[in-house]
């Protein structure tokens, strides 16, 4: 019976040893486990790019994860494991419950989600999700990570909440405290604006005015379009008295171009301009260049932060194998889900996951568009246990009921 | 004899016995400036500073001690530094982006981790090319060899292990997995273990060489400092195997570890985050790089005191003493 849907599936298995000049560890069992993961991903809505710099990319998540199996298989080759990774790409108007069913029924129990909220949430409900572990690598809604938490559900990727938490310490230790905020139209815009409010009375941020961006944005690419951006964007942005504008424009429609035509010389930050990020292609702290070049080699392109979200998550996957010398999926959740695990992630500190809701604990980058500017937390800011816990939702706050 | 030393020496309350004062001199790496400070350690002050190539890191010296190899890592190259002109006067060849690097083979070849291909390259410094690699984990950094000469760790960051290789075979024999993103290896003195350092980690594995087994993993706790603040990366033993110094990165201070008990003795508080340290060949002081500080700080090993700071340039990284 011909499937509903169209998927294309890719399998990558590890390459056991295939490519070495010389021989290896002369290994005292010769049986090799094997583990496997799989990566659902529902494909993007095409759109034309705000900038030629960034073009749409059909894998963003994908090779991410493709890096984080080799990796898997550098070391499993060494520890006779063995990484499979299993992608399934589900288009963009279809329900990925079908083909999730189908990855468990193959036999995948680790599966990453490369999916919007709503889907995810379905997903992770089905019944043959009950065994499984989840890794959401793309949805940022902060309700996934409060009422909407899901016990078999872990988070690489950053909420809007801690985003918007770094982002304000950062303002907050420049004393850049009175803040204009600009929110786009679409709901993900007024969740990102929320988060930016709620972070604002944490660190002590004022919202001194708040407008929504009443502009259609039409054609992106035009020939004189400056000319009217020019004229509108001083109008728009003119009798505020404000030290930094805090823009959430999450489809990338008119943010960009806020920067150096507001009626006052200040600052824009937020979804454009001065942008927190889980990751930014021009990370090389914390030892990250080999990093981003075997990316880059591998992939053709620069890292995202959906791909370094599936890495994380990948690599998490390898480390609890490699610990606990398992492949069985029970062992592995409960070391990931442990204490004692911690994972390298290029940022200056081990980074795990959060009992309470599922969520990564991670810094935060603060980037402009060609560099890093800083990283939060922000020195100063304290905490009981870890200052990596001052972004997002702490235990303390969080609605997550499923406390483990 | 200049009265310097004896002066210097006298100010810090110390009495010397001795009439003769060893000169000493201590070479640091500034990662940013691209720079060698050379420092003498007795006057407690910067004499020279040499420049070098793009992003000098690990340093190590010759056998004879004549020369100074330099990881010149934006590069691609080694740079070989004559000690009495105090001029560059070759490069070696060594693959993309040298780190740290280990001389083995009664000081003919230099071992130099390759990051970005996953290998171990093996340099030879009287024919000045390459004459194997070696493929290792993901990352490779760490390079330790013991002191018979026959076998070599090497650390991989993102693989988390350290790899056994026989060097007469130039092959893995054994693959240990120790703490997250390891980085130094050093074999104690009479050669039956391994001190692992592992950044992310906050550890110390010690691996017994004969069995391959870790013997103990050793965590350190500072009152006040958050425990992922503490990463310990360099680290030095005494010739007489009885301790090791650890730098513990942006805890800013260096522990010290009993070898036998494994316990640490004391903290001291250096510069901020502090990354490698050496001693001197008479074991009196350690100099430790500190390298958001921009300064080197130089501890009395005997009564276990930091005596002083010495501004060098930005970012120092690498350190070594020259007796």
């Amino acid at each position: 019976m011909e499937p509903m849907f169209a998927i294309t599936i890719r399998i990558i298995t590890g390459v056991f040893g295939a490519l070495l000049p010389i021989s290896v560890a002369l290994a005292q069992q010769a049986e090799v486990t094997t583990v496997r993961i799989g990566v659902l991903s529902q494909a993007l809505e095409q759109y034309i790019p705000m900038t030629t710099l960034e073009p749409v990319y059909d894998d963003m998540g994908l090779q991410g994860a493709r890096l984080a199996s080799d990796d898997n298989n550098t070391t499993g080759r060494f520890v006779n494991q063995e990484f499979r990774l299993t992608e399934v790409v589900v288009p963009t108007d279809e329900a990925p419950t079908a083909a999730f069913k189908k990855l468990v029924s193959d036999g995948h129990q680790l599966i990453l989600l490369d999916l919007p909220t709503d889907m995810l949430l379905a997903v992770a409900d089905q019944p043959e999700a009950a065994d499984t572990l989840l890794f959401n690598i793309r949805a940022r809604d902060d309700s996934l990570r409060n009422s909407d938490c899901r016990p078999n559900v872990l988070h690489t990727i950053p909420s809007r909440a801690m985003l918007a938490d770094a982002l304000a310490q950062y303002l907050s230790w420049k004393r850049w405290r009175k803040v204009y905020l600009v929110v786009g139209k679409y709901p993900e815009d007024k969740a990102y604006a929320a988060a930016v409010r709620r972070a604002a009375k944490r660190f002590g941020l004022t919202i001194v005015a708040e407008k929504q961006w009443i502009f259609d944005p039409g054609a992106r690419r035009t020939d004189s379009g400056h000319v009217n951006a020019q004229q509108e964007i001083p109008s728009f942005t003119r009798g505020v008295d404000y030290e930094v504008l805090v823009v959430a424009d999450e489809r990338d429609e008119f943010g960009e171009h806020l920067n150096f035509r507001t009626h006052l010389p200040r600052p824009v930050a937020g979804t454009q301009g001065l942008t927190p990020l889980a990751w930014h292609r021009t990370s090389e702290l914390y030892g990250a260049t080999q990093f981003q070049r075997r990316f880059r080699k591998l992939s053709g392109r620069w890292m995202t932060s959906r791909d370094y979200a599936a890495w994380i998550a990948v690599r998490s996957i390898g480390e609890a194998a490699t610990r606990t010398a398992s492949n069985d999926v029970a062992r592995i959740a409960e070391y990931i889900r442990s204490t004692e695990f911690t994972l390298a992630v290029f940022k200056g500190v081990p980074v795990s996951y959060r009992d309470w809701n599922g969520q990564l604990r991670q810094p935060v980058l603060i980037t402009g568009s060609r560099i890093v500017v800083t990283m939060s937390p922000q020195r100063g800011f304290l905490h009981q246990f870890t200052t990596l816990d001052t972004l997002g939702y702490d235990r303390p706050e969080s609605e997550c009921a499923s406390g483990r | 004899m200049t009265n310097k030393p004896v002066q210097f020496l006298a100010a810090l309350g110390v009495i010397v016995a001795t009439s003769v004062v060893q000169a000493q001199t201590a070479y640091v790496s500034n990662e940013k400036d691209n720079t060698i400070s050379v420092i003498d350690i007795n006057a407690a002050k910067v004499v020279d500073t040499i420049q070098v190539g793009q992003r000098p890191r690990g340093i190590l010296l010759s056998k004879d001690l004549k020369q100074l190899y330099i990881c010149t890592s934006d590069e691609d190259h080694i740079e070989v530094l004559d000690l009495d002109t105090l001029k560059v006067t070759h490069t070696l060849p060594s693959g993309t982006d040298p780190e740290l690097l280990a001389l083995g083979g009664e000081g003919r070849l230099l071992y130099v981790a390759n990051e970005d291909d996953n290998m171990v390259t093996v340099v030879d410094v009287v024919e000045r090319r390459m004459i194997k690699e070696i493929a290792v984990g993901v990352e490779p950094e760490g390079m330790g060899i013991s002191p018979d000469g026959k076998w070599l760790v090497n650390t991989s960051e993102t693989t988390n292990m350290a790899h056994f290789i026989n060097l007469e075979t130039n092959l893995i024999e054994a693959n240990v997995l120790v703490g997250a993103r390891p980085r130094v290896a050093q074999f104690t003195p009479d050669g039956n273990q391994v001190w692992v350092s592992a950044e992310i980690g906050g550890t110390i594995s010690v691996i017994d060489v004969a069995s391959h087994r870790i013997v103990e993993e050793i965590t350190f706790r500072l009152p006040g400092i958050e425990r992922s603040a503490i990463q310990p990366v360099g680290l030095t033993i005494t010739a007489d195997g009885k301790r090791v110094f650890v730098a513990l990165g942006p805890a800013a201070r260096v522990a010290v570890v009993d070898v036998e008990t494994y316990q640490v003795e004391k903290y001291l508080l250096v510069g901020q985050r502090v990354w490698n340290l050496d001693l001197t060949a008479d074991e009196r002081y350690l100099v430790s790089t500190n390298g958001v500080s921009n300064d080197v700080s130089i501890i009395d090993v005997n009564r276990l005191k930091v005596l002083k700071s010495i501004k060098v340039g930005r970012l120092p990284w690498g350190v070594v003493i020259k007796p």
